[in-house]
């Protein structure tokens, strides 16, 4: 009996419940897509370094998929929520006919069993019929070969799915109980019948809290923009993160009573058509939404920050790897290792005397000929002085480093390399060479934190001394360049001077640079497989070589990259739905408040033109509002992001802030879509 | 004197073949233009179907209804609209104002809806609030409202755009007699002095007799129509009960 009553309410209340069931539909598919990508990149035919990339993924998937699954579950129990209170009335019919509330509970127990069940199914059944189509994504995303097409199923994914799922819809059966326990009789009936109470809000401290909420989030911005350079260390961020969340609040806690208080001033346009009743309903909404429209507004602006993001480091890294990888490959080692140096990091004797021969006779010890390999061999050395440290280099500049910039150390010593040995990298690399006087030195970097540090030193022609010698800089200014080669711009400084500026006694390490000898990537991947199996060798732990590949820096950033836009697809999706669900679902919880005015409007003669127009208006003002809070605050976030990152080119950004503007309105628009066609559908007589 | 109101042979049917209610069963009726007429009768006598009738809000099975001469009958769509907007005011027994605006933007909002310009609002909001009484209390929601105020913004709002017919349903039904009374004193004053035309539906005897005649319907036909003429208020009154107990029903509301 029970179990046909809930049945019929489901029926019934289907147009209610439309949006919830999408909701929970979308969030079921998406957490199976994503948990189940494991699975879809198990017959992919990629390296060793993606797998290890992928196998990182899954696990930080699953390691998000705990955050999702919370931010859901609150989701389902706010919305679960909104839909009793719609039926209060109902309720409090079936408490008069002397129904208990056990059996109330009982048969809210039973709808959100048909529900959850009905949702976990499909749910699931979309999810794998898209996840197939992410595969193909994936696919793309660590450029494998999508040799053959299978049809996967994760039974894993399809479990932890229905784990994390029931238990997110046994609390909300919890906390069902728990409201219809609480409940009264008399509330219940008359709940509708409570006309609602306008707070209105003291204009002139609306005006006071918005200017002071207004200036606090300018400070906010300027923190993470322009005044960015002045963070002190990782905890910086959080001031202006507080103060933006903060500030955000009471924005949107004295903009309706602003904007209302100006615009019942503009007469003209207020006493227009059906404008005062729409701007009321608005005003009158977002009054009473403070605290879901900041969270809405917060997770609209993370949305943003992550999709726009993560969706162009990928490009980035890969397109930064042409001119910061040039080469094929860079062996590196210590050269003359003290004993001390190799007490302190625990090298054996033998390392200290492979660090005695060239790099070209440890690996011939490891039985590589590098002639029979490489082409383009470059060999050059890195000097280390300890009086070049630098705290040595910055001049007068010292303190106003140490004040700004406290966490760096600046007591190590800097990179020196004398003008020929660079001249000949730069020239394997493409990059510009230099001539030096006798007392000269350039300095070279790339990494924009210290080109702005280095570049005050060098303005004031700070001079460097080395082995008892002084130099001053050729040039004012840092030349761009590198030696090391990586996926991103990190080179923090090289001292280029004289030849005769340095002696053996500095000498500090190796590099030999050099691309394989191959036609084709074939070849190419065959040395690139015998130098990863180098350090099998038995002499392999007589040495301290390193070395870095452009394949393996290549895959490393590609799968980075992946695994960065994976997470960021998955938070940004879960949080735009999540948002885009509570205000969706708010609207629709008045539409019962809203048929009773519609209908009044009508009687005064209200067309049905005017009366969508209005509808429209109101809604679209609700979702477009946190949206374009969001945005502003955006435009910082993502400037911060690329100062955080240094890795996109304006032309990606551009891209995938279009890409994150399709997500947005897609999903977004598609829920404030689906609003305004269910209120309009209520409000029709 | 000109027929602001000309229903004639109206009935109305609700239900199947099978089961068939007549609501209204051949109703004709004439109100003339600055009249006050009340339209009596029990529980389910049809007297709120036909009120529904002439506003539009509900459609007749047949018959015709002739407002200012024009058959409402046959209107559709914006037609309708524009009708209500412009012919008709409404008072409901639950006032029905906008609780998210003030008592001054209830009533503005009629004359918004026709697209009136603010300063000629502006003039008319004060005017008619001045005739009800009202004015210190425009600035308030309705939920500062008492009863009684709100009936009376929601009469300043029905006679705001000069309609040529006010409709009221049952406006004394949530009132308590003192409210009652001083908007049954407001609507004869909107008679006396604003010329407008009243169709009150009420099962009060009291209300009824502020009217200058009444009609009183049962099983959706005509019963009787008493006429005021040089009657007081009193006489007209004790005339109106002796109907209401000769029609058998609810001699305890009627009192």
């Amino acid at each position: 009996m029970l179990y046909k009553l809930s049945l019929k309410n489901i029926k019934k209340s289907f147009k209610d419940y439309a949006i919830y069931f999408i909701t929970l539909l979308l969030g079921v598919a998406i957490f199976y897509i994503f948990n189940a990508i494991d699975s879809q990149t198990v017959l992919m035919d990629v390296t060793s370094s993606t797998k290890e990339i992928i196998k990182l993924m899954t696990n930080m998937l699953s390691g998000v998929s705990v955050f999702v699954s919370i931010v859901l579950g609150f989701l389902i129990i706010y919305a679960s929520r909104f839909l009793i209170k719609r039926r209060n009335k109902e309720f409090g019919i079936y408490l008069t006919l002397g129904m208990s509330k056990r059996k109330i509970s009982t048969i809210l127990l039973i709808e959100t069993m048909i529900i959850g069940l009905l949702s976990l199914v499909t749910g699931l059944i979309i999810g794998i019929l898209l996840s197939q189509l992410m595969s193909v994504f994936v696919a793309n995303m660590f450029e494998a070969d999508m040799t053959k097409f299978t049809f996967i199923i994760s039974s894993e994914a399809i479990i932890k799915t229905i784990i994390y799922f029931g238990i997110m819809y046994l609390l909300v059966m919890i906390f069902n109980t728990i409201s219809v326990g609480k409940c009264k009789l008399i509330d219940l009936l008359y709940a509708s019948k409570q006309s609602e109470k306008i707070k209105l809000k003291n204009p002139i401290l609306c005006i006071i809290i918005f200017i002071i909420s207004a200036i606090l989030l300018a400070y906010a911005y300027w923190c993470v923009s322009f005044g960015v350079k002045q963070m002190d260390g990782a905890n910086g961020i959080f001031i202006p993160i507080i103060l933006g969340a903060v500030s955000t609040f009471f924005i949107i806690w004295s903009i309706s009573g602003l904007i209302l208080k100006i615009v019942t001033h503009m007469k003209n346009t207020y006493y227009k058509g059906l404008n005062s009743f729409t701007l009321r309903q608005i005003s009158s909404k977002i009054n009473t939404t403070v605290f879901s429209m900041t969270i809405i507004c917060i997770m609209l602006f993370f949305t943003i920050c992550i999709l726009s993001s993560s969706l162009s480091i990928k490009n980035s890294m890969t397109a930064n790897l042409k001119e910061l990888a040039p080469i094929d490959i860079e062996l590196y080692k210590t050269v003359n290792m003290t004993s001390e140096h190799a007490a302190e990091y625990g090298y054996s004797p033998e390392v200290v005397n492979d660090s005695k021969i060239t790099i070209k006779e440890t690996l011939e010890k490891l039985n590589f000929n590098i002639n029979d390999n490489f082409k383009d061999i470059t060999d050059v050395y890195i000097y280390a002085a300890d009086e070049l440290t630098t705290k040595d280099t910055l001049g007068g500049s010292l303190n106003y480093v140490k004040k700004n910039y406290p966490y760096l150390d600046l007591n190590s010593s800097e990179a020196i390399m004398t003008i020929s040995d660079y001249n000949k990298v730069a020239k394997l690399y493409g990059n510009e060479t230099f001539t030096l006087k006798d007392n000269e030195y350039i300095l070279i970097a790339d990494f924009d934190g210290w080109i702005g540090i280095r570049n005050r030193a060098l303005k004031e022609k700070a001079p460097i001394t080395i082995l008892g010698k002084t130099y001053f800089p050729k040039y004012q200014e840092v030349k761009n360049g590198f030696l090391n080669i990586s996926s991103n711009h990190i080179n923090a400084g090289i001292f280029v001077v004289p030849d005769n500026a340095v002696n053996d006694s500095i000498k500090e390490q190796e590099h030999l640079l050099a691309n394989y000898k191959a036609n084709d990537e074939e070849g190419k991947k065959k040395i690139e497989n015998k130098i990863s199996t180098l350090g099998e060798k038995a002499y392999a732990t007589q040495t301290n070589l390193s070395a870095s590949t452009k394949i393996s820096i290549y895959e490393g950033s590609v799968g980075l990259g992946a695994l960065v836009t994976f997470i960021g697809l998955y938070l940004g999706i879960i949080f735009l739905i999540s948002s885009a669900a509570i205000l969706a679902l708010k609207e629709l919880s008045e539409s019962t408040d809203n048929k009773e005015r519609f209908r009044m409007l009508r009687r005064l003669g209200a067309d049905e033109k005017m009366l969508n127009k209005a509808l429209f208006r109101q809604i679209a003002i609700f979702f477009i509002f946190p949206l374009i809070l969001a945005i502003i605050h955006s435009i910082f976030g993502i400037i911060f992001c690329n100062y955080l990152l240094e890795t996109f080119g304006d032309d990606e950004l551009l891209k995938s802030i279009i890409m994150t503007a399709i997500f947005l309105v897609v999903i977004y628009g598609s829920y404030f879509i689906i609003t305004y066609l269910c209120s309009k559908n209520i409000i029709k007589e | 004197m000109t027929n602001i109101l000309k229903i004639r042979n109206v009935e109305k049917y609700y239900g199947s073949r099978s089961s068939l209610t007549k609501a209204i069963n051949n109703i004709s009726l004439d109100v003339s233009e600055g009249e006050f007429v009340a339209i009596m009768g029990s529980s389910g006598s049809g007297k709120t179907t036909l009120l529904n009738l002439i506003s539009t809000i509900d459609k007749v099975t047949a018959g015709h209804i002739y407002v200012n001469g024009e058959d409402i009958t046959t209107l559709k769509g914006n037609n309708l609209n524009k009708f209500r907007r412009e012919e008709l005011g409404f008072i409901f027994q639950d006032f029905n104002l906008l609780d998210t605006l003030t008592a001054y933007e209830n009533i503005a909002l009629a004359l918004s809806i026709q697209n009136k310009k603010y300063p000629e609002i502006h003039t008319k909001v004060k005017e008619v609030a001045k005739t009800l009484n009202i004015n210190n209390i425009l600035n308030k929601y309705p939920y500062e409202l008492s009863g009684g105020q709100k009936q009376r913004v929601a009469a300043a709002r029905a006679i705001i755009t000069k309609p040529h017919l006010i409709l009221a349903d049952e406006p004394t039904g949530a009132l308590d007699s003192k409210s009652s009374k001083l908007l049954l004193e407001s609507l004869d004053n909107l008679n006396e002095n604003f010329k407008a035309t009243i169709l009150m539906v009420t099962h009060d005897a009291l209300a009824a007799s502020y009217a200058s005649r009444v009609i009183f319907i049962k099983d959706g036909k005509i019963f009787n129509e008493l006429i005021k003429g040089s009657d007081t208020r009193k006489e007209f009154f004790d005339k109106i009960i002796d109907v209401v107990s000769l029609l058998g029903g609810e001699i305890n509301d009627a009192l």
